[in-house]
């Protein structure tokens, strides 16, 4: 029998938590939110304990928070319009950059697999890829302007450089540079969600992936590369991207947050109904329509809407949610 | 159309006067009654008596005197799978071209939001029909994080503060 245990409640945080990251080696993470702190976290002995608390370095909600890939650099994005970089080359953990271009509220930021590329988005409708040029150094690269309303979330491909945005305007879009003349361009729209997208997450591989909403559906798309033995009709050599599965009828508000964990292959959501659902692909499941089942359903996670919810990235099926409720949870999960 | 959230300013380093202000939790599983309702239309009544004294912020008059709130316009609908009662509230601007129903909107979730004393999932809504834009107005005043934005935004705030600031 499945089920989701409840690990640890973890309180500091005033108001509104929006966001939670693992740090990449699992035993670390960092949050944010409401009171324009960022706590960084480990364990101490057995519990779970707020070991730094970063601030001063937004003015207003800090909404996102990600670790580098190498794990030394802390980017956070806020309602401020700012981006900052924390590291703690000096010893302790400093803001040493701050990424300034967006116009108002920037509301999410993600690292590229190698390290080299940031990703931010926001209210302004606007996409900026940044190059880290060198120490404290990162430069502007592309400004993309694809959607046509606020941008929800941005996320990466885990081993290429490709990047994924969910936007307010309802739809999904996929970027990558252009070799021949270094430009950045939309390659996919990815289209059939009928409300805001709030988050998205890649599978393991980077073919799949799962988009959550505001229209309470999570959907599953594939990518369909030119060639495809499916016989997918595929134009100017980039992939084309389907929709195989829409998960309808589980969620009974919006769908805030979405997680694909990378070793057990389960996907997670937060809601906005303050419940934290688990779902597992069937093992008869087929590519081009697969099937998942919901295996877990974690009534009364938080007391309010559940903001995010990440997977340790270690595969040990530990779980971090966040709440309006200004509480973090630990869960791990059992089969 | 003008849109209150699409105005924000970033200059203005004034610091917020007051504490993240929560209302205190009960526990989920409490039913109307436990939560001090005497049934559905005891919570209706609650809620619009918070509603009703909101100013307009053009008119010296109250969104009750304006028929901008009125009674029918709150739903009480089915709870979440945790209880949570949800709450839809329907509200008719003045005009249908009303430049300010997204702040009337904010104002409506705000002012419940501090009022209620437990936890309650809000859905607010023009009434169909009742404006040209509703359809927009509807989703910026149901996106929480625009709400959360808006709501750090110094002139917007205070425009909402003095919608729903108690009468002396």
């Amino acid at each position: 029998m499945s089920k989701l245990e409840l690990v640890q409640t973890l309180t500091g945080h005033k108001g509104i938590v929006w966001n939670v990251s693992w740090h990449p080696q699992g035993k670390i993470f960092a949050s944010c939110g409401e009171d324009k702190t960022i706590k960084l976290w480990s364990k101490e002995g057995q519990q779970w304990t707020i070991k730094t608390v970063l601030v001063d370095g937004h003015q207003r909600t800090i909404r996102e928070v990600a670790w580098s890939p190498c794990g030394n650099y802390l980017a956070s994005a806020s309602f401020d319009a700012t981006t900052a970089i924390w590291d703690k080359k000096s010893g302790q953990f400093e803001c040493n950059a701050a990424l300034e271009g967006h116009e108002n509220e920037v509301k999410s930021v993600a690292w590229s697999p190698s390290g080299q590329l940031l990703a931010t988005c926001g209210r302004d409708k606007s996409v900026w890829v940044w190059e880290v040029a060198g120490d404290d150094e990162y430069e502007c690269e592309s400004v993309l302007n694809a959607h046509h309303q606020d941008v929800k979330k941005v996320a990466w491909h885990p081993s290429l450089d490709i990047l994924a945005s969910a936007s307010y305007d309802n739809s999904v879009k996929l970027y990558k540079e252009d070799p021949s003349d270094n430009d950045w361009s939309c390659i996919a729209t990815l289209q059939s969600h009928e409300s805001t997208v709030w988050s998205l997450t890649f599978d393991k591989t980077g073919e799949r992936l799962a988009t959550c909403s505001d229209d309470k559906t999570v959907k599953i798309w594939r990518e369909y590369k030119p060639d495809n033995q499916e016989g997918v009709i595929v134009t100017d050599r980039e992939s084309v991207w389907k929709c195989v599965c829409t998960l309808s009828g589980f969620h009974t508000r919006c769908i805030y947050d979405i997680t694909w964990c990378h070793h057990t292959g389960l996907l997670a959501t937060a809601c906005g109904d303050d419940i934290i659902r688990i779902f597992k692909e069937s093992e008869t499941s087929d590519p081009n329509a697969p099937t998942f089942d919901l295996i877990c359903t974690k009534l009364n996670a938080h007391t309010q809407d559940v903001n995010c919810v990440t997977w340790n990235p270690t595969g040990n099926k530990e779980m971090l949610s966040c709440s309006d409720d200004g509480e973090i949870k630990l869960w791990s999960y059992t089969e | 159309m003008i849109s209150f959230f699409s105005k924000l300013s970033l200059n203005n380093s004034q610091k917020p006067p007051v504490e993240l202000a929560k209302p205190a939790y009960m526990d989920k599983s409490a039913t109307l009654q436990e939560l001090g309702y005497r049934d559905e239309n005891d919570l209706k009544e609650t809620i619009y008596d918070f509603l009703r004294t909101i100013r307009d912020p053009e008119k010296p008059s109250t969104l009750e005197d304006l028929k901008v709130v009125y009674e029918e316009g709150i739903f009480v609908k089915e709870p979440t799978a945790d209880k949570v009662p949800v709450l839809r509230v329907e509200y008719n601007p003045t005009v249908p071209h009303c430049s300010l129903a997204t702040l009337i909107g904010l104002c409506i979730r705000i002012k419940i939001q501090r009022s209620i004393h437990h936890p309650v999932k809000l859905d607010i809504y023009i009434k169909k029909g009742a404006h040209t834009t509703e359809d927009e107005i509807n989703k910026q005043i149901n996106d929480k994080e625009r709400i959360a934005a808006a709501m750090e935004n110094p002139n917007l705030r205070n425009l909402v503060e003095n919608c729903i600031a108690d009468e002396e």
